[in-house]
């Protein structure tokens, strides 16, 4: 059953403000979701004044700022600081985002920054996912076929293989997936946004040829049809792709060949 | 979700209303809406049956404010289910995905759903 409110141990309760230092002019407040697992206490969250005289352009650089002169507790995962390692994914401003390419001129106001919806938190902006990775996992991304490999590669036509653009780009970073208000009250048997892309990419890959077992997966109250088209995966993807229109798709597939 | 003894990162509480979120809840509420209005129409149509005195006091508790009030909401209801319901088909189709054409058919619903609802009861109240 779907839950409004958050559990008692997730409530969120207001934590330290840590002023700027005197002679920063231009400063920011910075509003960020704290959790430490060994205090045993609430998630809180701290707000910090940051000096935008000295600071980069994007969330991730004011973030990494507060951590390097402000507070080295402060926990966030972060790889490739250019938007194709989907490490840095979280909610910023309300939307989820890559933090590293999301730039601070876009938010009005302070600056708020909260680890990705409804997921288990391991510690202030980095959440588990451990069960977004298994559902992946339970797709089987990966070219299957039956016919014996060709000893080279197996071909594509240029047509066949633009087929795959807008699925392969995808980072796994799941904001979609933890954007979506379906996955938010189903996310035990719903496969979520980010997953069914994937899986979507596999279908449309003509070097693929177990599609039929792939649907026949899919089809299932729970995986695939949880989705009632809200869309709010494709508003909030930081790589411009379209995963409803996969899903959308991949329930075509499913009606045509009945 | 299990969170064992983690805490759930907030979701509702933080996340932004959108025109994609917002639309979509408001077609399940509109949905649930119209079940309920259902029951008014069935006990309208066995008022009618019933007899005189019945449909008379039927027709007063509908023609009274609050139930005005009650069957604009309805008709609302009716024309938003049924432009996102034509909205949802066209998805169906594999049409219509992009964000741009999502915001300007979610829009068009909403307009278009206000616009009927208030040709229906100028006409109502009119005649």
């Amino acid at each position: 059953m779907v839950e409004f409110n958050l559990p008692k141990n997730s409530k969120v309760k207001k934590g330290k403000t840590y002023k700027a230092k005197d002679g920063a002019k231009n400063t920011r407040r910075f509003q960020v979701y704290r959790y430490d697992e060994d205090t045993g206490e609430n998630p809180r969250v701290d707000t910090y004044e940051v000096d935008m005289d000295s600071c980069g352009p994007m969330v991730l650089d004011a973030l990494i700022k507060i951590k390097d002169e402000i507070d080295p507790t402060l926990t966030f995962r972060r790889s490739c600081r250019e938007g194709v390692c989907g490490s840095c994914a979280m909610n910023v401003d309300g939307t989820n985002e890559l933090a590293c390419i999301k730039d601070l001129n876009e938010i009005k106001g302070d600056v708020k920054v909260y680890p990705l919806p409804h997921m288990p938190v391991l510690k202030d902006l980095v959440p588990d996912l451990t069960h977004a990775y298994a559902q992946y996992a339970s797709v089987q991304p990966w070219v299957q076929a039956d016919t014996p490999a060709p000893g080279k590669e197996r071909l594509q036509s240029p047509e066949e293989r633009a087929k795959l653009d807008g699925l392969w780009e995808c980072v796994l970073c799941f904001c979609c997936t933890t954007s979506c208000p379906s996955y938010w009250g189903n996310s035990d048997r719903y496969l979520g946004p980010a997953t069914l892309l994937q899986s979507f990419r596999w279908i449309a890959d003509s070097r693929d040829e177990n599609t039929g077992e792939r649907l026949d997966n899919l089809e299932d109250p729970f995986r695939l049809y949880r989705c009632h088209t809200i869309m709010n995966c494709t508003n909030t993807c930081p790589k411009s792709l379209n995963p409803g229109k996969a899903i959308g798709e991949t329930k075509k597939l499913l009606a045509q060949r009945r | 979700m299990a969170t064992g003894n983690r805490p759930l990162s907030p979701h509702l509480q933080v996340y932004r209303p959108q025109i994609t979120s917002i639309l979509s809840i408001t077609h399940r509420a509109t949905g649930v809406g119209l079940a309920v209005g259902a029951l008014g129409l069935a006990y309208w149509l066995n008022a009618a049956a019933y007899g005189a005195g019945a449909f008379d006091r039927a027709q007063a508790i509908f023609s009274s404010l609050i139930g005005t009030i009650l069957l604009i909401g309805f008709t609302f209801a009716l024309f938003f289910h049924l432009c996102n319901g034509v909205r949802h088909l066209f998805w169906d189709t594999g049409r219509g995905f992009e964000m741009v054409q999502l915001r300007a058919s979610g829009w068009a619903v909403v307009l278009i759903s206000l616009g009927l609802t208030a040709v229906t009861w100028l006409i109502v109240l009119a005649g």
